[in-house]
């Protein structure tokens, strides 16, 4: 036995235990099971159920399991008599005021407290009076409540306090009158909060889109892995025949514990969709028509063949959602490579590809989440995890509330719900400076100075910076965090850059969060214009996600692209494929897709989807459909093979997914390097131009990507308005406009007329505009927009 | 013993006895009714045809639990649910293979609201493909046909349940 071990004896079994831990989870761990209702491994002990009580040898009363520390010697029994008497009369509380509504409960059959009655209840109620009812709340269209089920564990509540750091329920009133609730009616508005639906031991939170669809024991699982943002959440998928019904979260400590964000339990919606496309269809004189696949891809296969003939390959560029699967990423950069084309790219909300050249040979977190949460200084640049990377957020809230000092360099002031130490809201030009002055302290204090970085001697530092870079310095386990923001700002290569720079200055580690959930999967597989498979150095580059649009090609393949909505210069990008052959693979009907395209092909989701995701943390996370894709639609990477093939191009003759991932897995393993060179971008400091106040463009939580645009109760949550422009008051005053008022938008060829909207938390000297979705696709996105008054 | 057999068989006694037997049944009073003029009785508990009840002010009684599903020994029931318009838990399919029924009453038995009773209609037959296959519809209708006899089987029976 080791000194922070001690030895108890549970039900006559020995068993060791972690000084200080509960009883309850020595006894889970040596797997004796004590029944249980608001304790849960997660949250703090609450001990108000009273279910878990337990005889302790020499201890006046039953005592509960949850809230006993171990002692050593200690002599526990959990199915004596006397337990067994204490448990069952705890059972009968319970049961006074739970209604007998099992048979319309949702949580039938999978119900805690329905499995527990069996075994502890009594079979006829000694209670003849009259059973308390409890008003249902509105809650928002996610979670379903039905209050009178309620028994007051409290997991809800303490959820929201420790995990999802919003304290959104709460009980109010004691006794009899005690209620959970929002204290004034309103909706969750917590990313995380489709949790409480899991966390709920009774029916009275339950999921609102799954109400009374199905019945657990009527459900098949099968594993998947969820895909809106670069985490990718381990999930269960419940399936009912050859439907989705539900989302659940699959533990994995190592990446989502055992959470799920709302965008990934709900998404699922997307894929009974009214909108999915469900057969190939061809444009014949400007009409839609559908037809079979033969038909299509020799269709296609015709086209591509003369483009290639006529105007050469290079004229082809293919451009995929960042939450494509690796093997769709590999076949597609073939095809188009193939074809004699360069220009393949697989982030449509980039604009600055400058760094491309020094970045590694995929981005990642740098560190894992374990190391993430131990770490004790996190500088977050241009980024906003709450929203982009929900269970990543976790791990830094985790971070913050063990002590970590977090420093915030963004343009929008955002809600994070975790003490931030010191933040810069600055314009989106102006990170760059606060970066450049951060680096130039750094750069100096450090002990292994390396080459020069020309054009860093131009920024000034303050003390401000020079705070946060002593900080940074001091600090035993730092982590140097670039978001989503700073990917879709138009000098995303300085930022990164720069934040690399300071990062190695100060020996911290630096961590990317990107778009989609496999993103690191299209570097790997050579999705990107100026690498091929495994970081393999090319002849020539081809052009990026937004230079393929700055004069049109003569053809595009678009992969699970909605360019309305996934481009950030959406208007650019319909114009460019207007003119343009466009081969678009979608799994929805999509209004510009319709009116751009040539060719619509069908494709699967995730959930019927088969390959592999890389993270964020580099872990190859493997799937396969866990139901058959509706109509015709087909997975992606079978569709383009079969596109290879019919072309006559060489190495599109596999047969299962696995053997794509095979030749990419031995592709990425004897990859070198990349060169790292901070100097390859070109740092200045940049002269302010003359806008008088600068753009952030912002892609809400519901609108990222087309399945959670398609799923209906994430859409009806309440989304930021498309059709305002959001500036804090002071701006706004200095602008001459007035909320409510209409505000033009002008760019060099572009004019948008929005409705003023005062929001405090944008920065001094920004306007905030919401795209990605209906009704705000009128916002061009060109650079250089001036604001003024209608 | 063989030489008692061997008399008998002479005196032709085991002809008698057949005969004394089919002159007992020649003049006692007769069994056999005359289906279908004439029918026999059946008891409260008799396991027919399915049917799904309402209550008097005509709302179904089923409550979408799945329990019958789930209890059918021959998986003869489909159900499909969603809340229904004013919120409550309904049915929207609820299909009954006569095909594959064994009418073991088990439905009748596990459900908490008395909406799936076996009644004592049989005389049932199906002309085409789909004929015995129970739609809810078809259910419904059959239930509110034979409510009186069923509301009365399940009166005379309750004390024994």
């Amino acid at each position: 036995m080791s000194d922070d071990h001690v030895t108890i004896e549970v039900d006559g079994q020995s068993i060791e235990a972690r000084k200080g831990s509960m009883l309850i989870e020595a006894t889970d761990a040596a797997g004796i099971y004590i029944p249980r209702f608001c304790y849960h491994k997660h949250l703090s002990v609450a001990a108000n159920c009273r279910m878990c009580l337990v005889e302790v040898e020499r201890a006046p009363k039953p005592l509960p399991a949850c809230a006993t520390p171990v002692m050593d010697g200690m002599k526990v029994s959990t199915k004596s008599p006397y337990a067994i008497a204490a448990q069952r009369s705890t059972m009968e509380f319970l049961l006074i005021n739970h209604p007998l509504d099992c048979p319309i409960c949702d949580q039938g059959g999978e119900c805690e407290l329905q499995d527990l009655a069996m075994g502890y209840g009594g079979d006829v109620s000694r209670y003849s009076e009259r059973k308390r009812v409890v008003r249902d709340k509105d809650i928002g269209p996610l979670v379903q409540t039905d209050m009178t089920r309620c028994i007051h564990c409290t997991r809800c509540v303490r959820f929201g306090e420790e995990i999802a750091g919003l304290r959104e329920l709460g009980a109010t009133g004691r006794g009899e009158d005690m209620e959970i609730g929002t204290y004034i009616a309103k909706s969750m508005s917590s990313e995380l909060s489709g949790n409480v639906i899991d966390l709920c031991p009774v029916g009275a939170l339950t999921s609102k889109p799954y109400r009374y669809s199905a019945r657990a024991w009527e459900l098949q699982q099968r594993d998947g892995v969820a895909p809106h943002d670069c985490l990718g959440s381990n999930v269960h998928f419940h399936i009912k025949g050859s439907k989705v019904k539900r989302v659940v979260p699959k533990d994995n400590s190592a990446v989502n514990e055992t959470w799920l964000s709302d965008r990934d339990r709900f998404s699922y919606e997307a894929l009974n969709s009214d909108d999915r496309l469900l057969s190939p269809r061809i444009k014949r004189d400007g009409q839609w028509q559908d037809c079979d696949w033969d038909t299509a891809l020799s269709s296609v296969a015709l086209r591509l063949g003369e483009l290639g003939a006529s105007v050469g390959g290079e004229s082809i560029g293919a451009i995929a959602s960042p939450s494509s699967t690796t093997e769709e990423f590999y076949l597609l950069q073939r095809l188009v490579r193939e074809l004699g084309g360069k220009s393949i790219d697989h982030r449509p909300r980039q604009i600055d590809f400058s760094a491309d050249k020094m970045a590694p040979l995929a981005p990642s977190l740098g560190v894992s989440l374990a190391q993430l949460e131990c770490a004790d200084v996190i500088l977050i640049v241009g980024a906003n995890p709450r929203l982009d990377q929900p269970l990543i957020n976790h791990r830094i809230r985790k971070a913050a509330l063990a002590g970590a000092t977090v420093l915030v360099v963004n343009s929008v002031d955002y809600d994070f719900n975790f003490p931030v130490a010191q933040s810069f809201i600055v314009p989106p030009s102006q990170i760059t400076s606060v970066l450049g002055g951060i680096a130039k302290v750094t750069d100096s204090s450090n002990e292994n100075p390396e080459p020069v970085l020309a054009g860093l001697d131009s920024f000034i530092a303050t003390e401000a910076h020079e705070s946060i870079a002593s900080k940074l310095v001091a600090a035993r386990s730092a982590v140097v965090m670039i978001g989503n923001f700073a990917q879709r700002h138009a000098d995303f290569g300085q930022i990164y850059a720069l934040a690399t720079r300071i990062a190695n200055a100060t020996s911290s580690r630096l961590a990317q969060l990107t778009d989609g959930a496999n993103s690191a999967g299209g570097w790997l597989a050579g999705a990107i214009p100026h690498r091929g498979p495994g970081g393999r150095k090319l002849v020539a580059a081809g052009l990026d996600a937004d230079g393929m649009f700055d004069s049109p090609l003569a053809a595009y393949i678009l992969l699970g692209i909605e360019p309305e909505f996934d481009c950030l210069r959406p208007q650019k990008v319909i114009d460019a494929l207007c003119g343009a052959y466009v081969i678009a693979f979608s799994a929805f009907t999509n209004a510009s897709l319709e009116a751009s395209a040539d060719v619509l092909l069908p494709i699967a989701t995730y959930a019927e989807n088969e390959g592999s995701y890389v993270n964020a943390l580099g872990q190859w996370q493997e799937f396969s459909p866990a139901v058959r894709a509706p109509g015709e639609a087909r997975p992606a990477w079978k569709v383009i093979r079969v596109l290879g093939a019919q072309l006559s191009l060489p190495g599109f003759d596999a047969i299962n997914v696995a053997d794509v991932t095979g030749d990419i897995a031995s592709l990425c393993e004897g990859a070198e390097k990349p060169n790292c060179e901070t100097a390859i971008v070109n740092i200045n400091q940049l002269v302010s131009e003359s806008l008088n106040a600068e753009a952030v463009v912002e892609i809400p939580l519901y609108s990222i990507d087309a399945l959670v645009r398609h799923g209906l109760a994430l859409q009806s949550t309440p989304l930021p308005k498309a059709d305002c422009v959001f500036l804090n008051g002071a701006t706004a005053k200095q602008l001459g406009l007035i909320s409510g008022e209409q505000a033009v938008i002008k760019g060099d060829h572009s004019e948008t007329v929005m409705t003023v909207a005062i929001d405090d938390k944008v920065g001094d000297g920004s306007y905030l505009v919401y795209v990605a979705q209906p009704g705000a696709s009128a916002y061009s996105g060109a650079q250089h927009m001036q604001i003024s008054k209608a | 013993m063989s030489t008692v057999k061997f008399l008998q068989s002479l005196t032709l006694w085991e002809l008698v006895r057949g005969l004394r037997l089919t002159g007992r049944h020649l003049f006692e009073r007769k069994i056999t009714v005359q289906y279908p003029e004439e029918k026999t009785p059946q008891s409260a508990r008799f396991r027919g045809l399915h049917a799904l009840r309402r209550y008097a002010n005509g709302e179904e009684r089923c409550i979408a639990c799945k329990l019958c599903e789930a209890v059918c020994p021959a998986v003869a029931i489909t159900i499909e649910s969603e809340p229904r318009d004013d919120g409550t838990r309904r049915t929207t399919r609820y299909d009954i293979d006569l095909t594959k029924c064994i009418f073991c009453g088990f439905c009748e038995e596990s459900c908490p609201v008395d909406s799936i009773v076996e009644t004592r209609h049989f005389e049932y037959h199906g002309e085409q493909r789909g004929d015995l296959l129970m739609t809810k519809e078809k259910l419904l209708a059959h239930g509110d046909l034979m409510e009186e006899q069923i509301a009365k089987d399940r009166q005379q029976e309750m004390a024994y349940r």
